[in-house]
């Protein structure tokens, strides 16, 4: 964060009370108090979430669009309703913009396959940046092999930061169709430019979306304020469950895109020469929906909302800034991107250890952090490591657990050598 | 010992920090590379043949973890000299010792005592089920080049 930036911290964020809400977060591993530093891959659930999931088995569970009994009626209520709170939480328009998918990974699979084939020809470009996690790239890769299209990669410089002239470079001969890119990078935490981006993107004729998976959870996002076209993110990343995410889209553009997947739920009408389809959201929605997990989804962004996306943001950026000045002091540690502009993302490695030696022995302190490529082969390529360790912060971290990650590195020293 | 400390005993930080026989055989008769798609591990492992039925040199190349840099350091000082046949079934002694839980180095055919013995220091990734992949993959990829498949995988 740069200075100017950086939110005000609240003096009455109790994290301990928000840490009761976890109930995970109060047992042990190895004898020793969990301290979860993996919230980027997926983060802890409160019991706000929970429990409306199982309230909804419990009491309203029914299919959904289906029956006329009161059950079904009730379960569509609250399906619908869930709907509608991704749309308050993303400031999109309008509720019927959101699209039910199983995660970002769907989201963006969608896109290339439904408007991707339907607007992409050879010679068409999509551009992507280093920073992107696979389900950014492949997806792209997959619709460049089929259509003829080119994938162009916006390059990043050493602190982690894309290179907005090289990015002006493969918008300027008009060809590129899309942006797609990461809000916030999930290995090295580098906050992108995004309104600028999609401002660039416009103003050449380019479509802009965005992977808001590490965003999401973490700062207020408003996709009209944004000025992009796409945005989509993980329930199970935004402390809801696994199984659920969610894709926002301009109205005009879902209605123009053809279906996704075929089958009942999307369906307007059915014979054996044709089949029509319902209007968006529900035409890209095929089967049975994720009914539990959007109602989880749903209590999920409620209880960030509760909590405050700002006073979240200054929490973590608070936690994550101390982590860095914590993990910079260690020796032989070195930290992997220094972006003016960072999430609660700490990437590093270790002189003397590799990150899957760190990850196993600070493990056996009770301490989770990931260690690997982060499904972003590129960016260790970019920055000649194989892996790194990762510590991610979500809303339930303290500055203690940063000091107990810092001591049990002292445990690597202790065995690798100092 | 803690679980910790016999996971990385001397032998293997040792190997580790600095693995033998880490090079290039430019005039390899076979070779694989090998990756764990889980970290990204990458092992290449080439193999020359003495002429006479046995494993002239076994040499790698790659980036990994201690475990699997160690591991692939003495899998090449332990093969060199074998022949094929005894390779493989050093390999299934090799597998045992990282996974079987009653594993008895005293059950082992009288020609891998001593294999058996030096292979013990990397028993300790029993206790760690996510590390037994980084043990075995140099061995995977061994086994992919004597077979002449050009690629091995954890997964």
């Amino acid at each position: 964060m740069s200075p100017d930036s950086t939110p005000t911290l609240r003096p009455n964020y109790d994290v301990l009370a928000i840490r009761r809400d976890f109930p995970i977060l109060a047992r042990e591993v190895f004898g020793k108090p969990l301290v979860y530093l993996d919230t980027g891959a997926s983060a802890q659930k409160p019991r706000q979430v929970i429990r409306a999931m199982t309230e909804v088995m419990e009491e309203t569970y029914s299919n959904v669009h289906r029956g006329v009994h009161f059950l079904s009626q009730a379960c569509t209520d609250q399906f619908e309703a869930a709907r509608e709170t991704v749309a308050r939480f993303i400031n999109a328009p309008e509720a019927d913009e959101i699209v039910w998918t199983r995660g970002a990974t769907e989201a963006l699979n969608l896109v290339a396959a439904t408007w991707g084939r339907a607007n992409v020809g050879p010679g068409d470009r999509i551009v992507i940046s280093t920073l992107e996690h696979h389900s950014n790239i492949v997806p792209w890769q997959l619709l460049r092999d089929e259509t003829g299209a080119e994938l162009a990669v916006i390059p990043v410089d050493d602190a982690g930061e894309v290179d907005l002239d090289a990015y002006a470079g493969l918008l300027a001969d008009g060809r590129a169709k899309l942006v797609s890119v990461t809000h916030v990078s999930n290995s090295i935490g580098t906050v992108l430019p995004i309104r600028e981006m999609a401002r660039m993107a416009h103003d050449k004729g380019a479509l802009f979306m965005v992977d808001g998976c590490q965003a999401a959870p973490h700062m207020a996002v408003d996709v009209q304020a944004l000025g992009v076209d796409f945005y989509c993110f993980s329930g199970h990343k935004t402390y809801g469950p696994t199984g659920i995410g969610a894709l926002w889209g301009r109205k005009a553009l879902l209605d123009a895109m053809p279906p996704y997947q075929g089958g009942g739920e999307m369906i307007a009408h059915v014979t054996f020469e044709k089949s029509t389809f319902k209007a968006a959201p529900h035409k890209f929605e095929a089967g049975t929906p994720a009914i539990v997990e959007a109602v989880g989804l749903g209590a999920a962004l409620d209880y960030i909302e509760a909590v405050g996306r700002d006073a979240i943001l200054a929490h973590e950026t608070d936690v994550a800034e101390y982590a860095r000045e914590r993990l910079a002091a260690v020796p032989g540690v070195r930290i992997v991107g220094h972006a003016r502009e960072r999430g609660a993302i700490v990437s590093f490695t270790m002189d003397q250890a590799h990150p899957h030696d760190i990850g196993t022995i600070i493990d056996r302190a009770g301490v989770a952090v990931r260690a690997g490529h982060h499904c972003a082969f590129p960016v260790m390529e970019r920055f000649d490591v194989g892996a790194t360790a990762r510590a991610s912060f979500g809303l339930y971290n303290m500055k203690s657990e940063v000091d107990r990650l810092v001591e049990a590195l002292d445990e690597v020293a202790e065995i690798f050598g100092r | 010992m803690n679980e910790l400390r016999e996971l990385y005993q001397e032998v293997i930080l040792d190997h580790g920090r600095n693995p033998r026989n880490f090079r290039r055989i430019e005039d390899a008769d076979g070779e694989a590379k090998g990756d764990n798609p889980l970290c990204g591990d990458r092992v290449h492992v080439f193999v020359k043949l003495d002429g006479a039925g046995g494993l002239g040199d076994v040499a790698f190349q790659g980036r990994g973890c201690a475990i699997s840099t160690a591991s692939a350091s003495m899998m090449t000082e332990l093969l060199k000299g074998r022949s094929e046949a005894e390779a493989r079934r050093l390999f299934d002694v090799f597998h045992a010792v990282c996974t079987d839980e009653a594993f008895d180095p005293l059950d082992v055919p009288e020609e891998f005592e001593d294999e058996a013995d030096r292979l013990q220091v990397m028993a300790g990734v029993r206790q760690f089920p996510m590390r037994v992949k980084c043990a075995t993959l140099p061995w995977h990829t061994f086994a992919a080049a004597l077979d002449g498949k050009a690629t091995a995988t954890t997964e």
